[in-house]
């Protein structure tokens, strides 16, 4: 990977954690309303991973912790964050918010709230690749909690049966909202869960993003040529709470301060400027320049957007000028 | 104009589409070796091949999940529930995600999902095999639900829900794929929405759907030939949306209502029908609507304690003397 890349995935990371640190903001100017999921901490799982997948092609699918996946799918911020505001201009048009943003343009295929909930509509992406005998693949991304649904395991058996191109990735961030991995969980290594449906897995550190690609490139080509699925769980940990409403009583101030230590951009920062690939003024003035983009660009537009016509309420609940006669 | 059985409509329809569309697939229990329970899909394995005519693993939820993802990337599925009952099972697929994708990703993405499911009390099959749910699907936003009293509807409704770009619960009846009837040659579509007379009458109409309309129509003939009442009836057939205009319509003419179903009362087709009636005509009515319905029980196993839990046509007769005081 040249020095161009390398500063463009830097400034890709440090835009996702300035992102969502102004969405908390918005959050509590009451601007954006609802739950919402944050990703600090986890930066280098969604844009390691999809930088080895083909953006746009590809379709991808998450939970609820999903404004970064939607990003780097190719969705335009300034949808994204007119979606967060509820105005018309979102990529749900308002309808969503920010556990279901969709933009099928780039085949992001959504987020959702149900735990779980997400898996077999992956498997089923796949599913229709496979009947159209086309090359792109099915990329998953969910959480550790989701593992104790009853849809990871029939996924999983469907997958490998009928040889699926999905490509799951596991975000084990250790909680399942406010729950210790090892207080929900038999077998923490989430990996070892797919073995009796003979996938392929592996395990790998989720903070530093050159890990991370190496392992999601071979991923991605094994699903791609052999057209079967595979299984990546990511280390990971979500540096704020599960949603904006989080006691944090459920894990201790040390525990957090130890992660914030391996924090993915912090590791990708040092590296690159060991190597010389970017200096700490030029940091600087990336993180500068993203702040002031975010601000004046994408939440200056989201607050000026109009927000849709109470008129069109009823809208989009069924289809409109589809056939209910053949 | 042939004559056929019900499954043999079912059959033909998903022949017909599957033929015409590779992106037509089938998915369910035992469908596919081994036919079908009810032969409704059989033969289509050895046509089709197990890509597009698959045998399930007994996972209701993931595979009705598989079915709603592959649908939102373009591939059109028939995804068959061995037994309504087990539909429970597959609710957070179908009403989470297939009822709610297209609204709330702002008309962005269509779920052109089709689920086929038997409802209904057949012969001694126990509180867990005769339990019926279209109560349940049709107060899902964003769901289609048709249910065929006819071969001719059997196939026609399928045909229609397999081309139509919005998600459709089709209730069949155990009891009636044996049920022979006429069905054109040509292709046809029966239209997802809307009513159908039956028989025509200007004393009462008898709505009901499903097996129902049977028990209706045996009645009428009755009313008509031992108490000269001219009953209509109406098959509401489309459940979701129920078709306010043609309800209130018939009841314009008749000026008296019964509703007949195979379920308990509370929170059902009846109390629905009966509602519109209130809000659009009630100063039409003569006599005040009345349900004839199961009794509020599980059906139990006993073949006496069974038939005297859910309605017949006497229940119907009955019902309509005591509106007329006979």
């Amino acid at each position: 990977m040249d020095a161009t890349d390398q500063k463009r995935l830097l400034r890709e990371m440090l835009f996702a954690r300035r992102f969502e640190e102004r969405c908390a903001e918005a959050y509590h100017e009451r601007q954006i309303g609802g739950f919402l999921h944050l990703y600090p901490g986890e930066e280098a799982c969604a844009i390691g991973v999809l930088e080895k997948a083909q953006a746009g092609s590809d379709y991808v699918v998450t939970g609820y912790r999903d404004h970064i996946h939607a990003l780097k799918s190719g969705m335009d911020p300034k949808a994204l964050m007119a979606e967060l505001f509820g105005k018309e201009a979102g990529c749900s048009k308002g309808r969503g918010g920010s556990m279901h943003l969709f933009d099928p343009d780039v085949r992001f295929m959504g987020g959702y709230a149900l735990v779980g909930g997400p898996f077999p509509l992956a498997a089923g992406f796949a599913k229709a690749i496979q009947l159209r005998g086309s090359h792109e693949i099915s990329i998953c991304f969910l959480g550790d909690g989701a593992n104790n649904q009853g849809t990871f395991h029939e996924t999983m058996n469907m997958s490998s049966l009928w040889n699926l191109p999905v490509l799951f990735i596991c975000e084990n961030n250790l909680y399942g909202i406010g729950t210790a991995i090892e207080r929900s969980t038999v077998e923490i290594n989430q990996y070892k869960r797919v073995a009796p449906y003979r996938i392929e897995a592996a395990q790998c550190d989720g903070q530093d993003i050159d890990v991370v690609m190496a392992h999601a490139e071979k991923a991605v080509n094994y699903v791609r040529e052999q057209r079967k699925p595979y299984f990546l769980e990511l280390m990971t940990y979500r540096l704020r709470g599960h949603s904006m409403s989080d006691s944090g009583a459920y894990r201790s101030k040390e525990e957090v301060e130890e992660w914030a230590q391996r924090d993915p951009i912090g590791i990708y920062k040092r590296r690159l400027v060991e190597l010389g690939v970017v200096s700490e003024d030029e940091f600087h003035a990336m993180d500068k320049a993203i702040q002031d983009e975010i601000e004046n660009e994408i939440v200056r537009y989201a607050r000026e957007c109009p927000e849709p016509r109470v008129e069109d309420v009823a809208r989009y609940v069924y289809t409109e000028g589809g056939s209910t006669h053949g | 104009m042939a004559e056929m059985m019900y499954w043999q409509g079912i059959l033909r329809a998903h022949d017909e589409e599957m033929a015409r569309d590779p992106l037509v697939f089938a998915m369910g229990e035992d469908i596919g070796v081994a036919g079908g329970t009810y032969k409704a899909t059989s033969g289509l394995f050895a046509k089709y091949g197990e890509q597009r005519v698959i045998d399930t693993p007994i996972s209701e939820n993931s595979y009705t999940g598989i079915g709603v993802g592959a649908a939102m990337v373009g591939a059109r599925p028939i995804v068959e529930i061995m037994s309504v009952n087990f539909a429970w099972l597959a609710m957070d697929q179908l009403m989470n995600n297939a009822a709610k994708i297209h609204y709330m990703s702002g008309g962005r993405i269509r779920c052109p999902f089709v689920m086929r499911v038997p409802g209904g009390t057949a012969h001694q099959l126990g509180a867990q095999h005769s339990a019926r749910m279209e109560k349940v699907f049709m107060g899902i936003s964003g769901l289609r639900v048709v249910t065929p009293a006819t071969p001719r509807d059997a196939y026609g409704l399928l045909k229609s829900a397999v081309r139509c770009d919005d998600p459709v619960v089709i209730i069949e009846h155990e009891s009636m794929y044996n049920l022979k009837g006429e069905v054109p040659d040509e292709e046809f579509f029966t239209p997802l929405e809307g009513v159908e007379i039956m028989r025509q009458g200007k004393d009462v109409t008898i709505f009901a759907y499903n097996i129902s309309v049977h028990w209706a129509l045996d009645a009428a003939q009755k009313l008509a030939k031992d108490y000269g009442i001219e009953a209509e009836v109406v098959d509401l057939r489309a459940l979701k949306p129920l078709d306010r205009a043609g309800i209130v319509a018939s009841v314009r003419k008749t000026h008296h209502a019964v509703v007949v179903e195979e379920d308990e009362a509370p929170v059902g087709v009846g109390s629905e029908v009966i509602a519109i009636l209130n809000e659009e005509c009630f100063f039409e009515l003569d006599a005040a609507p009345v349900r004839v319905h199961a009794l509020d029980i599980p059906i139990p196993y006993n073949h006496r304690l069974e038939k005297a839990a859910i309605p017949n046509a006497g229940d119907v007769v009955a019902a309509v003397k005591k509106m007329f005081g006979r």
